[in-house]
């Protein structure tokens, strides 16, 4: 039983139970009740946010609280509208996000293009500089960053949010890599041929060789921006929000009136969960491939 | 003879007959060379020319409005005062207090975050039913805002009503005042970070297994190695540089830790981080300087003491993965 026989059994059994690196078999029953429970973890806070906001106050305040939603929640909605500014803090979210995926996709891509086919002095360079960009503490400027809207006249406006998160060093990283990856130099010889200009090439070759890679991009980009909230809450006033800024607001009263409060974070989150809905296996694959690359 | 519209007519074109050219001999030549010299930095420009204006520019202005005294509510009513801000930071108990709750939450956040998302990426590697679901099941949190998992977390450590308590109180522990607490606050405030982005990385630290050539695994099933020794002894040396980069940039990231323990105090709309303190950050201080009292000039000061500690964070971060990869070189 020992020695060549049992290592014959031994492999024969590895080589049949082979699925992945540890080998799906080996640790099957451990795995997925552990993946599972972690599943509903990440889950739970979500699930939670649509549960109270669907309950009334006196309900929540049960032991045990209410593990199922309830029929409260356009009540809650209805009183959320009525606290803040809600119905234009979700079209301001719409422009400054819109606005901002629109010109990250389009100079990102622009620069992208350039940086991995044109030829100019210092390019190695200025990609470097765009490297170091993406570490960049830009939180910690936000005092100066005010003070600049301020002189601009600026402050208290959309514009203040959108133009420092209109292109991104990461974005541009992205583009460069993927156009080196998916743009053959000999098309780009071909267009030139045909007289195309380098604007030509881009808008014509490149841009519809990039489309996989803007569109996961662009889901970053609108998600990103959709949630970003420091900056949004110091330049922009409680009058003037965006979906975010209104939140920090609804949770400013008196006391955590929880059913009102995360009635409008359900509302905040429902457009990111409608597009992490839809394209999210396209946002997984753009995120494990910036791994492998990276 | 050989004309670009000639070679065009030859050759299969991609584009079609409408990008042909049709301009004159001088106006072609001219266009060429701007289009050769000077297009690639009309490219790029708008890239530089943002960051500059809102990137750079703020930062290194950081760096004078910090020798200045200058109020929030009188723009233009600036006065110079050297070192000062400085002088009086060193002296301010607040702000060592926030320096202290940023590296303990730091230390909070970023370890159990990035062992948690090797382990489950590690248990990911080979899973065939639910991959779908699962892999966007552990993206969820980092898709939510920080301000919605801030407020959904503050419902569900409440005291009265929330779930954390009722769970402890069915095993028979007396309801815990989260937000009250020291650590209990700290430890509240850590698992909101580590909930958001745990998934994350997981997939990231997934995507850079995906490189690793199976035979290297083969191999060591082969020698019975045990997932948990291959997670060990194949997996980690060879995403070292993964590993690094997520540390590096969750490190950062907490550095400026600011929506979630604002967001947490018990009673809404303080920026103090808590009655006594006890989990305001850095960044939280800074904001409560700078636009809640106003001190525009000290709050700046904060933002570069905060940089300078970052620096110095991400130079330790960097030598720590160096030592590690020289250690796995020798083994």
């Amino acid at each position: 039983m020992t020695g060549a026989a049992g290592t014959l059994v031994g492999r024969r059994r590895a080589r049949i139970a082979w699925t992945g690196p540890a080998g799906e078999s080996s640790g099957i029953f451990t795995r997925y009740p552990f993946l599972i429970v972690v599943l509903l973890l990440s889950a739970f806070p979500v699930y939670w946010t649509f549960t109270i906001a669907s309950q009334t106050n006196e309900a929540i305040g049960q032991t045990p609280p209410p593990f199922l939603p309830g029929g409260n929640f356009l009540a809650n909605a209805r009183r959320v509208f009525d606290t803040v500014e809600f119905a234009k803090a979700l079209l301001h979210s719409f422009v400054v996000a819109g606005a901002i995926t629109t010109s990250t996709l389009l100079f990102c891509s622009m620069a992208g293009f350039a940086f991995a086919k044109l030829r100019f002095r210092g390019r190695n360079a200025l990609v470097l500089i765009v490297l170091v960009t993406m570490m960049w503490p830009v939180q910690l400027g936000v005092i100066p960053l005010y003070i600049e809207m301020q002189a601009l006249g600026w402050a208290q406006h959309l514009v203040a949010v959108i133009a420092p998160t209109a292109v991104t060093g990461f974005g541009v990283i992205l583009m460069r890599q993927y156009t080196i990856q998916a743009v053959p130099d000999e098309l780009l010889e071909a267009a030139r041929m045909d007289g195309c200009t380098s604007f030509g090439l881009y808008w014509h070759v490149v841009v519809p060789a990039l489309r996989p890679a803007m569109a996961v991009l662009g889901l970053l980009t609108f998600m990103q921006a959709w949630n970003d909230f420091m900056w949004p809450l110091i330049v922009l006033s409680p009058q003037n929000p965006t979906v975010q800024v209104a939140l920090s607001t609804l949770a400013a009263g008196h006391y955590m009136d929880y059913t009102l409060v995360l009635a409008g974070t359900a509302m905040a989150t429902l457009p990111v969960l409608i597009v992490f809905a839809v394209f999210g296996r396209r946002i997984i694959g753009g995120i494990m491939e910036g791994a492998v690359k990276g | 003879m050989n004309s670009p519209a000639d070679f065009a007519a030859l050759s299969p074109s991609p584009l079609g007959p409408a990008l042909r050219p049709r301009l004159p001999g001088i106006a072609k030549r001219a266009l060429r060379w701007v289009d050769a010299a000077i297009a690639p930095y009309l490219y790029i420009a708008p890239f530089f020319l943002l960051f500059i204006g809102f990137g750079l520019f703020p930062i290194l202005y950081t760096g004078y409005v910090s020798l200045t005294d200058r109020d929030l509510l009188r723009p233009g009513a600036e006065t110079y005062i050297g070192l000062a801000n400085f002088r009086e930071l060193v002296g301010d108990d607040y702000f060592w207090n926030s320096v202290k709750n940023t590296f303990l939450l730091m230390v909070m956040c970023s370890v159990p975050q990035l062992v948690l998302a090797l382990i489950l990426a590690h248990l990911l590697t080979s899973i065939r039913r639910l991959r779908t679901l699962l892999r966007m099941g552990v993206l969820l949190p980092n898709v939510t805002s920080i301000v919605a998992v801030a407020l959904v977390f503050g419902q569900i450590y409440s005291r009265d009503f929330g779930v954390v308590n009722w769970v402890l109180g069915v095993l028979g522990v007396d309801p815990i005042h989260w937000q009250a607490g020291d650590w209990t606050s700290r430890l509240a405030i850590a698992s909101m970070v580590v909930w958001r982005w745990t998934g994350y990385n997981a997939l990231i630290y997934l995507g850079a297994m995906q490189a690793i050539p199976k035979e290297q695994f083969e191999a060591a099933a082969l020698d019975r190695a045990g997932t948990w020794r291959q997670l060990w002894h194949i997996t980690l040396p060879a995403l070292r540089p993964t590993i690094a980069f997520t540390a590096l940039i969750s490190l950062i990231g907490q550095m400026q830790l600011f929506s979630e323990p604002l967001l947490f105090d018990a009673s809404p709309g303080s920026v103090s981080g808590g009655s006594a303190r006890q989990f305001q950050t850095m960044t939280l201080f800074m904001y409560e300087e700078g636009f809640r009292l106003g001190h525009l000039g000290y709050g700046a000061a904060v933002a570069w003491i905060v940089l300078l500690l970052t620096f110095v964070v991400a130079a330790f971060a960097y030598a720590m993965t160096r030592r590690g990869m020289r250690a796995a070189g020798a083994v």
